[in-house]
């Protein structure tokens, strides 16, 4: 450790520790091993010293052997050689009249971590486990677990098991925790500790006895007991009823949990079961110490998943206040736009207003973001607010609003009108924005003054460094070309012959030169090429509230996994809506066929053909998926392709295979939703890799096909011309 | 199932540290330290209130807590209950407070053998064997070092009564940042129990003086420092009623939403005469949270009467009026301007204007220029919310009293009771 002088003073403290004066002196000589405890924290390699500590350790002030147990914990596994001294005066103390004594010593024997300890402990070990000293029984019972963790690939010992068992009858409620732990430990390769019905209804009726920490740690083993009955399961909730309010937050949730777990078959009770918890949720997300909150709003977050209306009224708790941490104004501003209703909308969207004009530029941007998705439900008011916003003239916000208009104009047509009004009184400053530009070209028509802000790009292309923005303005100024020639033609072609000529990104020169070579076809050519659809309302359906099913996120309740955001539930991410536009272009360039027609490598008799159709609205699919059987379910036998989900998509495309939905690309479990048209038939398709109710296959993709009406040759093709698309995507990438 | 526990300093020193579970071979003693630097760079990468309260590393998840300008972190392989092991991480904090008198990085250091032996006998494994402090007590031997009476002014602890110790009738300040385990020693007899009724207020007051938002959350806190725990009785208002479908009456019933008692409280007496039968233990405890939205019995505490005017070019002029809306005490006091500061910070974007005493019933005021380069009508929008923080003695919002404080006749010795009030503002914005 890079501390300066360390050496000195190691030598210094040897020095000091083994003079007889020192030592002579009680409270001198404590001191100094309390020094050595304070350099060992902070990181100072004292372990020359074991040799003076373990003299130091035959002391009968039990504070000072306190704490040269603690340094020999630490250092035993360094000096194990040293260490076994200091076993006989531990094995000395594991006899002592004083229960205090006996339970310091063993619990201190089982820490040392070191080859060979096992033959020593075993012994005090299972003295202690009958030890008339409930202290020492409970240091015993975790003793076995520390005992099994030094030689982890032994056998298990069936003797000790069973003891642990036997003392899950203890009258001290700690020793019966303990147990569970134990066991739970020593069986981890058997699927840990077993709960039956007699343990169960043992542990149910224990609960009282327990402290609070116990009480969620028992409710958290009951997670894997299955009531034989009905009648069971309902004596075992109402046992547990009163917990549910319990003044701990984490007993209430640990409840919670298992409730929702025992009643998955019975929505009323895990309903009921959510209103109860809802108040001491409510509690912890105003809890005085804000890692709590941000806990309980975590969890909220999770419950309204399911139940969106629950919190509906006390939406005044997530009213963010003024000195809280970032990360729980987030959290509480999405739950805002969550719970959302007619009787609520206006006071929240008033306070989202004041968020928009926060010092931080991020938060300020969030707020408006959230106004953003209000506003698919409630776009008058929304447009009013994001509107007022923009006459503040700062740049962080107006390019946040101009975002949150191109959503809302693709999500719902009807407030085009608004929007393009809004912008014709806004744009008079160029913003930095690809959202402006594909605002002002896909609504070109309604907005006088689009030519002339498109120009201002034009005029300042040779500053610009975004390529991105670029090709949205080759894309943005076609379409405007498209609908007002006459005030779009000169710069259009001032815009391709800068960025054919002089333009050094790749990307940007093909854009330009697509466009040029479009435009020389003609323009009804250009006008079906370019033109895609100007919005569509449907995709708000996937991105709006939907009900889940409580199993959807029960099993990560109370665990790390809403805090920390990774291994998150499956979430279905739409497909961005402004890729929409601008890629139809390249899509429409592909070969010319209406339908492609692969031979299939398994049957060469039969074909298939496949086409795209009309466009299947999510909310159609999402009905017919749930009304439809699966025909089919069939697992590849490889993993899903490595590839960007784009490049998946587009491949899928080709085929004429239409990627409604997939979760984004690190998730597990991954699912896409895909659907073509056959000779008169729909085939609907889950893609899935990682399911968890099937571990054994999970690094392989299933699929799962249905149909209307059926048609089995048909489906047959489907699969084989999808596996031949992903087999040769799996080639590729690797 | 926790691995580790430790507390480092703001500057990342390694205060207190505490392994359980490292698997012996695979990491040797300095390889699992090194988590703690890992930790420490990962909660320092990100600006102060960006840092997520759960972290990982590899397999290792980190969940911390801050308290006392101290990070409290435990870190854990498994997938254990956030709230578990966030509120046990405020519990260990609250023990160390009630062991150590105060909570600040000094009284830590002194006192790390202390916290050592604590952790010792709190968790074992890895696993939580005891926070109580009646069992504890019987385990801990080593004796807390106490720092001299602190002197600042923490924010975060409830600071009570700072101005007026002078009157013998009041604890003072410090009373109850003492050490409960100074026996033997010199101080010790004093057999003192406090009871504080704290509240949190939240208040949003709209931009044209509506109430938009108010919000309690309060808590009844006992200290105990008697050696002794026998039963005692505590006696809330008998008028108090629970609940919003409860018929109000008409003068001053006391009213909460909802309420949740410790579960060692007895409330057999509760419901006809309100009275809490609890046998303390040694320490700081929560017996009672109740918590109340909306309809306050009385005004906030607090009016602001502003005005925002442009004035020049490129100056703003904001004029505050601000009015305690608190019954007045006997003597009105004149305000003392000489002690209030303001000033800008320009880091922020915020003005602080700081008051050091403020009677009820008084009125105070201020005028700020400010100078803004391209100012334009629209920026005067962005001027605000004002954001208030304070802190009212002997005040309850909620109107909840506690009628008296009974300990057990069988209670040795003489024995002080004290009660305290207190209401701090949790967040109290007024837009302008």
């Amino acid at each position: 450790m890079p501390y300066f002088g360390s050496e000195e003073m190691v030598k210094e403290l040897k020095r000091a520790l083994s003079n007889p004066n020192v030592q002579a002196d009680r409270l001198r000589y404590k001191n100094y091993i309390t020094k050595v405890i304070r350099y060992m924290t902070q990181g100072l390699d004292v372990s020359a010293l074991f040799m003076d500590m373990v003299k130091a350790s035959a002391t009968v002030d039990i504070a000072q052997k306190k704490l040269v147990y603690l340094y020999m914990c630490t250092y035993a596994s360094d000096k194990p050689d040293l260490a076994l001294l200091a076993i006989n005066t531990l094995r000395k103390d594991c006899a002592d009249p004083n229960p205090m004594v006996r339970g310091l010593a063993l619990r201190n024997m089982c820490n040392f971590r070191m080859p060979g300890m096992t033959e020593y402990i075993e012994q005090p070990i299972v003295a202690g486990l009958r030890d008339k000293a409930s202290y020492v029984r409970r240091v015993a019972v975790l003793g076995c677990a520390k005992m099994h963790s030094l030689q982890p690939n032994t056998d298990i010992d069936g003797t000790i098991v069973n003891e642990l068992y036997a003392l899950l009858r203890d009258p001290d409620p700690v020793v019966v925790v303990n147990c569970l732990r134990a066991l739970e430990e020593i069986l981890k390769d058997e699927g840990g500790v077993v709960i039956n019905k007699p343990i169960a209804h043992h542990l149910l009726n224990r609960m009282k006895d327990l402290d609070s920490w116990a009480q969620s740690e028992v409710l958290t083993f009951l997670l894997r007991y299955r009531p034989r009955s009905d009648d069971e399961l309902f004596d075992i909730l109402s046992l547990l009823d009163s917990f549910l309010q319990s003044a701990h937050a984490h007993v209430a949730v640990a409840t919670l949990r298992l409730f929702l777990q025992l009643a998955s078959a019975h929505p009323a009770v895990q309903a009921d079961a959510l209103l109860c918890t809802s108040a001491p949720l409510l509690a912890t997300c105003g809890a005085a110490s804000r890692e709590l909150r941000f806990a309980g709003l975590c969890h909220v977050q999770q419950v309204m998943r399911s139940q969106p209306g629950l919190f509906g009224t006390h939406y005044k708790r997530f009213f963010c206040g003024y000195s809280e941490p970032t990360y729980i104004k987030f959290r509480k501003m999405e739950i805002l736009v969550e719970l959302v209703n007619d009787e609520n909308v206006a006071l929240v969207l008033e306070e989202l207003r004041s968020y928009c004009t926060d010092v931080s530029p991020e938060l300020a941007q969030a707020a408006i973001a959230a106004i953003g998705r209000i506003a698919q439900t409630y776009s008058e008011k929304c447009l009013d607010i994001l509107t007022g916003l923009l006459a503040l003239k700062q740049d962080h916000i107006t390019s946040a609003v101009i975002q949150m208009f191109r959503d809302l104009v693709w999500f719902c047509p009807q407030s085009t009108a608004a929007v393009c009004q809004t912008v014709e009184a806004c744009v008079d400053s160029p913003q930095d924005s690809e959202a402006l530009l594909w605002l002002l070209g896909e609504h070109g028509d309604q907005i006088s003054s689009a030519p002339y802000v498109m120009e201002g790009y034009i005029d300042g292309l040779k500053t610009e460094l975004s390529s991105a923005v670029k090709m949205e303005l080759l894309t943005a100024s076609v379409k405007m070309f498209l609908c007002r020639p006459a005030e779009t033609q000169d710069m259009l072609g001032r815009l391709l012959h800068y960025c054919i000529e002089e333009e050094s990104d790749v990307c940007v020169r093909d854009r330009a030169l697509l466009c040029y070579r479009l435009l020389q076809r003609g323009v009804e050519e250009t006008r079906k090429v370019v033109t895609g659809p100007k919005s569509d309302p449907s995709m708000s359906v996937l991105t709006g509230r939907q009900e889940e099913p409580i199993s959807q996120w029960a099993s990560t309740f109370n665990t790390l996994g809403p805090l920390s955001g990774c291994d998150l539930c499956p979430q279905t991410a739409v497909i961005s809506a402004a890729d929409q536009p601008s890629s139809s272009a390249e899509k429409e360039l592909l070969p010319e066929s209406t339908d492609v027609t692969l031979s299939s490598p398994d049957d060469t008799e039969e074909e298939i053909s496949l086409s795209l159709g009309p466009p299947l609205s999510h909310e159609t699919f999402e009905k017919m998926w749930l009304d439809l059987e699966i025909l089919q379910r069939q697992t590849m036998g490889f993993p899903r392709p490595r590839t960007a989900l784009d490049t998946l998509q587009a491949a899928l495309q080709l085929v004429k295979i239409q990627t409604l939905a997939f979760t984004p690309g690190a998730t597990v479990p991954w699912k896409a939703y895909i659907y073509t048209r056959s000779t008169g038939t729909l085939i609907l398709a889950e893609l899935l890799q990682g399911d968890q109710h099937a571990p054994g296959i999970d690094e392989s993709l299933v699929v799962s096909v249905k149909q209307q009406p059926v048609n089995q040759h048909a489906i047959r093709g489907f699969v084989s011309i999808l596996k031949g698309v992903l087999q040769t995507l799996n080639v590729d990438s690797s | 199932m926790i691995s580790q526990i430790f507390i480092l300093s703001s500057k990342g020193d390694h205060l207190i540290y505490k392994d359980y579970h490292i698997i012996m071979k695979h990491f040797r003693g300095e390889a699992s330290k090194d988590s703690i630097n890992v930790f420490y760079e990962m909660v320092t990468a990100l600006s102060g209130d960006q840092t997520p309260v759960v972290m990982s590393h590899k397999d290792l998840h980190f969940i911390h807590v801050r308290q006392g300008g101290l990070y409290w972190v435990a870190s854990t392989k498994t997938n254990p209950s956030p709230f578990t092991i966030i509120e046990f991480l405020n519990r260990l904090a609250a023990l160390t407070k009630d062991y150590c008198g105060s909570l600040s990085e000094k009284s830590v250091r002194m006192n790390f053998a202390l916290i050592y032996e604590l952790l010792d006998e709190m968790v074992d494994f890895g696993y939580i064997q005891t926070t109580s402090t009646d069992i504890l007590k019987n385990f801990i031997q080593t004796e807390a070092v106490s720092s001299k009476p602190f002197s600042l002014f923490d924010l975060s602890n409830v600071g009570l009564f700072g101005a007026e110790t002078q009157q013998s009738k009041v604890a003072p300040s410090v009373a109850a940042s003492r050490p409960i385990m100074s026996s033997r020693g010199e101080q010790s007899g004093k057999n003192e129990i406090f009871v504080d009724v704290i509240e949190r207020l939240s208040v949003v007051i709209g931009s044209k003086g509506v109430l938009m938002k108010s919000d309690i959350q309060g808590e009844i806190r006992i200290k105990c420092f008697l050696p002794t725990s026998s039963e005692m009785r505590i006696g809330l208002n008998e008028e108090l009623s629970i609940g919003k479908s409860q018929q109000k009456g008409y003068s001053s019933a006391v009213r909460v939403d909802e309420c949740r008692f410790h579960q060692a409280v007895k409330l057999d007496e509760f419901d006809t005469f309100r009275i809490l039968k609890v046998c303390p233990s040694q320490g700081e405890q929560t017996v009672m949270q109740y918590q109340l939205c909306d309809e306050l019995p009385c005004a906030p505490p607090f009016q602001l009467f502003p005005s925002v005017q442009k004035d020049y070019v490129n100056r703003v002029l904001i004029f505050l009026k601000l009015r305690c809306d608190l019954p007045p005490k006997s003597m009105s006091q004149e305000l003392s301007s000489p002690d209030q500061t303001a000033e800008l910070q320009p880091k922020n974007k915020a003005l602080l204007w700081e008051i050091p005493r403020f009677p009820g019933g008084a009125q105070l005021s201020a005028l700020f220029k400010v100078d803004v380069p391209g100012l334009s009508s629209a920026s005067l929008l962005e001027v605000g919310p004002v954001s208030m923080s304070f802190e009212l003695a002997k005040q309850t919002c909620s109107g909840l009293q506690i009628r008296f404080l009974r300990l057990a006749p069988t209670q040795t010795g003489l024995s002080q009771r004290w009660v305290r009030y207190v209401t701090h503002s949790d967040s109290y914005t007024i837009r302008i």
